[in-house]
């Protein structure tokens, strides 16, 4: 039997502060994947985010883009990243979610990719170009019954509605976009409070965790005001560029997030 | 069967709107409005008075006699060449302006890879006053100089596009993500029948205009509405979407859509999707696409800018997957034959992606009462430099 799932866990114990990071598969170089990840669990992360990466990522900025050309010029790849997962529970603790776009998972086969990801340990998958309708109608017990947690995006612009459906498909929490931006945007994240308050006020089911635009303890700081915590993509992505000491480099960068 | 989009935006297994939540809300208002909108009176109105007094339609359907004696059959050609800015571009840009009005956008994005789109987006920015921008990719601008040059004198600001493959692709991501950055006050309009529902079906509505010609036109010089066949280029599939649009429910015209094979379908450097790809998502909706095993988006080559893309649209994957259309190449060297013998047969200098369709000519086998309708989607001389390489 597969344990509970971890996301769980965590939302159980801890309510704030939570600490998302996201991370490359096979960046900076095609074996760091385990070492990244060792690193963030060991340097105060709550959640590793791995990204599978895709030619056309179309949400994400240029600092993700070119994270995701050079891994795929190293030939990272879904059955390979899989392969590097295989012994992960052994050392690895902390709830692990994958993000990518939905053409590679199609072409992998969404089944065999939901049951892969379920049996190396992996506890929750996103995929933001996968619609609410296609979810509901084709794939959510796919999900539910390899379990894993879908985790769906809103932003600012979501309507009320909108964030109540959301909300009541989605498990795990809810990734909430601090601006209507692609990846590595540094939009104040102040001037979005009232965006914040409202999720806040609204009282989902499902924990918030605040995404795009965080780079230091001060963006960290604002996010988790109104939420349950946040996601840190680009600007960690930028500090493993030319690093040579990942762990070194990931414990620089998470001191500077959280301290 | 129907070849109509259904209310999740699907041709059969193909289309739907696979978009990232910050591209909900513009779409979803396109998705509520855009058929409102363009069945207004108003809309329709303003929109056939430009099409009529700006863009210079009906644009001809010319008998092609040299043509028509060499390859057996009674050919014609539909000139969209000849509309304003000089190709079928500008009927969809038209009514995209007039529609980003009346949603109340003051700025235009969009995407080119011939460099047509953009300058028949340029265009309409400066005739209605709004601010444009046209992502391009390095490789396009640098290989249809001439276009870009008439963007910049309409004053669009040209975006150049160092990702990827440097081309069409990559120019539409770019775009793409220039509209979930700028959510609230911008129309992106996309020039072919791809994307995210609403586009395919609107995009193929205001290209329609084409074969509701074409229809008219025929029955005026022959007697009979329908052709034998019609033959359109497809890249994305915009001009042949409009040229088959009126014929699709007509069974007995053969639609007949070319592919540019680049230097062979199996030589590596082609784009011929129907032939290279598999289902597949990009760019919102889920189509044919070039691919790897793994799902990355493979990097198409054609000589014509306007063709080297790895998709269709969903319509022209449904038409493939159903039969309803025939689906043919040409090469780059086919290509560029078909556009020499069309200017030196009929005195026309077409377009290279549209010298694409003229290749079949050789491969069909006609009867000499055939009436052959070809879209002629776009006139040659931004492609004159390529041209003149090929002459020495």
């Amino acid at each position: 039997m597969r344990p509970k799932n971890r996301l769980d866990k965590l939302f159980a114990e801890k309510n704030k502060d939570i600490l998302n990071v996201y991370c490359t598969a096979g960046y900076p170089h095609l074996e760091s994947t385990a070492a990244v990840m060792q690193a963030l669990q060991q340097n105060g992360a709550d959640i590793i985010e791995i990204g599978m990466p895709y030619s056309d990522p179309l949400a994400d900025g240029p600092v993700i883009q070119q994270s995701n050309m050079t891994a795929l010029e190293h030939g990272m790849s879904i059955p390979l990243l899989f392969d590097q997962l295989g012994k992960m529970r052994d050392t690895i603790h902390i709830p692990v979610i994958l993000m990518g776009y939905l053409n590679p998972v199609l072409q992998y086969g969404m089944a065999a990719f939901c049951e892969a990801a379920n049996k190396v340990g992996v506890d929750g998958i996103i995929l933001p170009d996968l619609p609410i309708h296609e979810y509901e109608t084709e794939f959510r017990d796919l999900f539910l019954s390899n379990g894993l947690h879908f985790i769906f995006l809103v932003t600012p612009d979501t309507p009320e509605a909108r964030i109540r459906k959301i909300d009541s498909l989605s498990s795990g929490f809810i990734y909430a976009v601090s601006s209507s931006s692609t990846t590595g945007n540094t939009a104040p994240i102040e001037q979005q409070e009232a965006y914040f308050k409202k999720l806040q006020d609204m009282n989902l089911i499902n924990p918030i965790l605040v995404g795009f635009g965080i780079n230091d303890s001060t963006t960290f700081r604002a996010a988790c005001r109104y939420s349950n915590g946040a996601i840190i993509g680009s600007a960690y992505i930028r500090t493993l560029t030319d690093v040579t000491d990942i762990g070194m480099a990931t414990k620089e960068f998470l001191n500077k997030i959280t301290g | 069967m129907s070849f109509n989009v259904n209310e999740h935006g699907y041709y059969g297994n193909y289309g739907g709107a696979y978009i990232p939540e910050m591209l909900y809300p513009n779409v979803n208002i396109l998705q509520e409005k855009y058929l409102s909108i363009i069945h207004e009176p108003g809309f329709r109105q303003e929109f056939h008075q430009l099409l009529t007094d700006y863009v210079g339609r009906p644009t001809p359907l010319f008998r092609a006699n040299r043509l028509s004696d060499k390859y057996g059959a009674r050919i014609y050609l539909k000139r969209e060449d000849l509309c304003h800015t000089g190709a079928h571009k500008i009927n969809n840009t038209i009514g995209q302006i007039l529609l980003a009005g009346r949603l109340g956008k003051r700025r235009i994005i969009a995407e080119t890879g011939a460099g047509q789109h953009g300058v028949a987006t340029a265009t309409v920015c400066a005739l209605k006053g709004l601010e444009c921008v046209v992502y391009m990719g390095e490789k396009d601008i640098e290989r249809q100089a001439p276009n870009v040059a008439r963007m910049k004198m309409l004053g669009a600001t040209v975006v150049p596009v160092s990702s990827g493959s440097k081309t069409l692709k990559d120019a539409t991501n770019e775009a793409i993500r220039d509209w979930i950055n700028n959510p609230l006050d911008t129309h992106y309009i996309i020039g072919s029948v791809v994307g995210p529902h609403p586009y395919p079906d609107m995009v193929a509505r205001f290209q329609s205009v084409i074969s509701e010609e074409i229809k008219k036109q025929l029955l005026d010089q022959t007697g009979n509405a329908n052709p034998a066949y019609v033959i359109a280029c497809v890249g994305g599939g915009s001009n042949a979407a409009g040229a088959f649009y009126h014929f699709l429910d007509e069974e007995q015209v053969k639609l007949i859509a070319v592919e540019a094979a680049g230097c062979g379908i199996h030589s590596g450097k082609s784009a011929a999707t129907t032939q290279l790809g598999r289902p597949g998502i990009l760019h919102g909706s889920k189509s044919l696409l070039m691919q790897t095993a793994d799902g990355q988006i493979t990097e198409p080559h054609s000589i014509s800018a306007g063709l080297d893309y790895p998709g269709i649209g969903p319509l022209h994957a449904h038409l493939y997957e159903s039969g309803r259309a025939i689906f043919m190449s040409a090469t780059d060297a086919e290509a560029l034959a078909s556009a020499f013998e069309l200017s030196r047969m009929e005195g026309i200098i077409p377009a290279l992606e549209t010298a694409h369709a003229v290749f079949v000519l050789n491969k069909l086998n006609f009867r000499k009462d055939d009436v052959v309708v070809i879209c002629l989607s776009g006139r040659g001389d931004k492609d004159l430099d390529t041209y003149m390489k090929y002459i020495s």
